[in-house]
């Protein structure tokens, strides 16, 4: 009996399931919300947008919420800030500016502190891709990602919808599949380096948008099509700006962020010619389509001032529809309760810390 | 005590061609006899043991390994790495010189190797190509070799400039030492957590492309080629890309003396077990891709690739429990490496045992050189392995004997249990 023969192909060994989000009320991810949740989220951020300030203010009052910020932020910082005091809550805010983290302090380090401090969840804006699921799998206390290096930025997917919807679906609450069927959102820009734009990229395809990402190779690499929430597509790439424009209902322009470039070489002149946003495009080939950007914005380079101001601008209503977004996210991550029980694969046993101290009840 | 007689056990040797019954003794550190079974001459006050059901192969060799001393104990001691060498099977590892300082000196050499070092295998060291590591000037090769290094690289800074490489290639030729490259041209990687790809970009870190790898053999292999001197060897260290590997194929059809090496990580995971930024799955070069973790186990199958190597490791968990893009690079692996070998390569690729057992200890020993070692010939170093083929267990990273426990291989099933690993005579590990 002759042997059997080799095997040369394999199987991989399968990735392990993730663990993440171990909190049911972390928001880490855009994919941590199921469409059920999404509407969910939308739907309170609504009724708290609408609710008496002074019945609002009530619904976390002394609850205790912690900003961590390793990265400059007015806008996003500002928002969270914001909500969390709309809804009563406490807020502590540390920064890489006034606090140990300059001494070297690890973010584990920093996050056990603040849940020892009381902190019942913690928004963390981070320049490092990844940081909110360390600081989550450290704490297990819900982490809300307020952005962490070019990777994810959910709520500002979150509140870009919103006022997709605003403008374009009458401001409904509830979604599904096919809510933004026929709708094409550009996205232009330095994608390379953009959270915004992956968040976007994996939220908006699975209502049924078609999100176009454009821009020159350097800022928009062409692995970046692979991009989006599974293998069915909704993520394309159209390196003329023009083109893409023709087809959009949204065009969603980013800044070219110059601290994450690297020693790349850009040309500008070059890029503002091929992708600026300028009014007498606009006018010439997406007259109705609504103008975004997730700030801070290069008035004079990825879009012109006519423009950011103009009539199709809905740069400043994003601004207002993060807060209420960013309500609904804060009173989520505090009112979830049951901590998903820990899987028993996951990195090593020394990896995982030990559970939380008991949390405060939440209200339903 | 000084003799110590395997009976009853199956013998695998790939460096003799022997799979079959055989019993040997051990006597003053070395091979003294292999008998059929049964017919071992007696030898008074011999310590027996009882290999039954059990496969006797010559100690494993992992030419790459990092034991973190002198100057990172926290991480690793000469003594808590070779124990955890012993455990899996090892009785030789070569130690890289990335320590702190780096070994670029008979000085380091000698006391890495010295007793007080408490190690529980043997340790060759291998001297940085140079000063430093920074890739300017070349050490002292022949001083290094007399002090009983047994490569040259400058693992982890790779040699880029190509006149040192140059340079380095032939010095170490003329004193008969191999040179061991990390090929990795680092212009490419600059700021690069991870390998470049569809999975990188949507974490949102900077990848390696593959070319850093390919790009820099095939450099080194067009440098060896303009040397002309079959004296010259390049070992290519921790192979993880298909156009590496098919670099190195070419080379070797050339007449090229250029071998590699694999480490199992490679040939089992892929990119995508980096998950959600699972620091343990970090390492470099990376993870790839699936197409290439499929081009490293054909070139196993093929024999292309000359040694199993682990690069392991250690790093402590505090310095891995960090964001993804500022933890070390690294893992560890000689508690895993036969494990996985015999699960996977063997197994289920069903290699042959003794080709899998090749790869892990005649094979390496010849790259290296390492005269006396990975075979069980008479008058060969009393290096041995006695290990249950058939045993599956679980590895857990917290009973491991290593000091730091970063392996992406925590819970994974494993086939082959070591019983006994005897070191030059010395039962260096025996399974309770
Ligand atoms: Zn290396």
């Amino acid at each position: 009996m002759s042997p059997a023969p080799v095997r040369r192909k394999l199987h991989t060994p399968p990735v392990p399931a993730s663990p993440f989000p171990y909190h049911p009320g972390s928001l880490l991810s855009v994919n941590d919300l199921s469409l059920d949740e999404l509407n969910h989220v939308l739907a309170r951020a609504t009724a708290l947008e609408k609710q008496d300030p002074l019945t609002r203010d009530r619904i976390l009052a002394k609850r205790r919420v912690a900003l961590l910020f390793y990265e400059a932020s007015t806008r996003t910082r500002t928002s969270f800030e914001l909500a969390a005091k709309a809804l009563g809550a406490d807020t502590a805010l540390v920064s890489n500016l006034s606090s140990s983290i300059e001494k070297g302090e690890s973010l584990k380090d920093t996050g056990l502190n603040l849940r020892a401090l009381g902190a019942e969840a913690i928004i963390l804006r981070s320049n490092s891709s990844g940081a909110a699921w360390l600081l989550e799998e450290s704490t297990r206390l819900p982490v809300l990602n307020a952005g962490d290096g070019m990777h994810e930025h959910p709520t500002q997917a979150l509140l870009d919808l919103r006022t997709i919807l605003a403008h374009l679906r009458g401001g409904t609450t509830k979604v599904n599949e096919k809510t933004l069927a026929g709708v094409t959102v550009t996205i232009t820009g330095d994608i390379l380096h953009s959270r915004v734009a992956r968040s976007n990229a994996l939220l908006l395809p699975r209502l049924g948008a078609e999100v176009v990402l454009c821009g020159p190779k350097e800022l928009l690499p062409e692995v970046a099509a692979s991009e989006g929430p599974d293998s069915r597509g909704g993520v394309t790439i159209e390196r003329d700006f023009e083109a893409a424009l023709k087809r959009s209902q949204v065009v969603m322009m980013l800044r070219i962020q110059a601290e994450r470039l690297a020693g790349l070489q850009l040309d500008l002149e070059e890029y503002k010619a091929g992708y600026q946003l300028t009014g007498e495009r606009l006018a010439r080939l997406a007259p109705k389509a609504i103008v975004m950007h997730p700030g801070p914005i290069i008035r004079g380079l990825e879009i012109t001032s006519g423009v950011a101001d103009g009539p199709q601008s809905a740069i400043l209503e994003q601004v207002t529809h993060g807060l209420a977004i960013r309500m609904a996210v804060i009173e989520r991550a505090l009112n979830a309760t049951a901590l998903k029980s820990a899987p028993t694969s996951v990195r090593t046993s020394s990896a995982r810390p030990a559970k939380p101290a008991s949390r405060k009840g939440a209200r339903a | 005590m000084s003799a110590i007689a395997i009976k009853n056990g199956h013998l695998i040797d790939p460096s003799a061609g022997i799979d079959a019954p055989r019993d040997i003794l051990l006597k003053d550190g070395k091979v003294a006899e292999v008998a059929a079974a049964g017919k071992l001459k007696p030898a008074d006050g011999a310590q027996v043991i009882n290999a039954k059901g059990l496969v006797v192969a010559p100690g494993l060799i992992d030419i790459h390994v990092h034991l973190r001393e002198p100057g990172q104990g926290y991480k690793e001691t000469i003594a808590t790495g070779t124990a955890a060498a012993a455990a899996g099977g090892f009785t030789s590892v070569a130690a890289m010189p990335n320590t702190i300082p780096v070994n670029d000196t008979p000085e380091i050499t000698r006391w890495m190797q010295s007793p007080e070092r408490g190690a529980s295998v043997r340790v060759f060291p291998i001297g940085a190509a140079t000063r430093g590591s920074k890739g300017e000037a070349l050490n002292d090769f022949a001083a290094l070799k007399a002090a009983g290094a047994v490569a040259v690289t400058d693992d982890g800074h790779p040699i880029l400039k190509d006149s040192i490489m140059r340079d380095t290639l032939a010095a170490a030729a003329r004193v008969g030492l191999s040179v061991i490259q990390h090929a990795e041209d680092t212009r490419l990687t600059v700021g690069a957590s991870m390998n470049a790809g569809p999975v990188a970009f949507r974490l949102g870190l900077r990848g390696m492309p593959v070319e850093a790898e390919s790009g820099l053999v095939e450099r080194d292999i067009r440098l060896v080629t303009e040397l002309r001197s079959d004296k010259v060897h390049l070992h290519v260290a921790h192979t993880s890309t298909a156009k590496a590997i098919a670099a190195v194929r070419q080379a070797r059809r050339n007449g090229l003396r250029v071998t590699c090496e694999v480490a199992p990580h490679h040939f089992l995971l892929t990119d995508e077990h980096v998950g959600h930024y699972n620091t343990n799955c970090k390492m470099n070069p990376p993870l790839r891709s699936a197409a290439d973790r499929a081009a490293m186990l054909e070139a196993i199958l093929d024999g292309v690739v000359d040694a199993i190597a682990t690069d392991h490791a250690p790093h402590a968990s505090h310095e891995k429990e960090v964001e993804f893009e500022r933890a070390p690079n690294g893992v560890t692996g000689l508690e895993t490496a036969l494990g996985l070998c015999l699960r996977w390569l063997h197994g289920e690729a069903r290699m042959p045992l003794g080709r899998v057992l090749s790869l892990l200890s005649a094979q390496p020993a010849a790259v290296l050189g390492l005269k006396g070692r990975g075979s069980l010939t008479e008058g060969s170093f009393a290096d041995v392995v006695i290990f249950d083929p058939k045993a599956e267990w679980t590895y857990r990273a917290a009973e491991g004997k290593s000091k730091s426990r970063n392996t992406p291989f925590d819970g994974w099933a494993m086939q082959g249990k070591v019983r006994w690993t005897i070191s030059e005579g010395r039962i260096a590990y025996e399974a309770n």
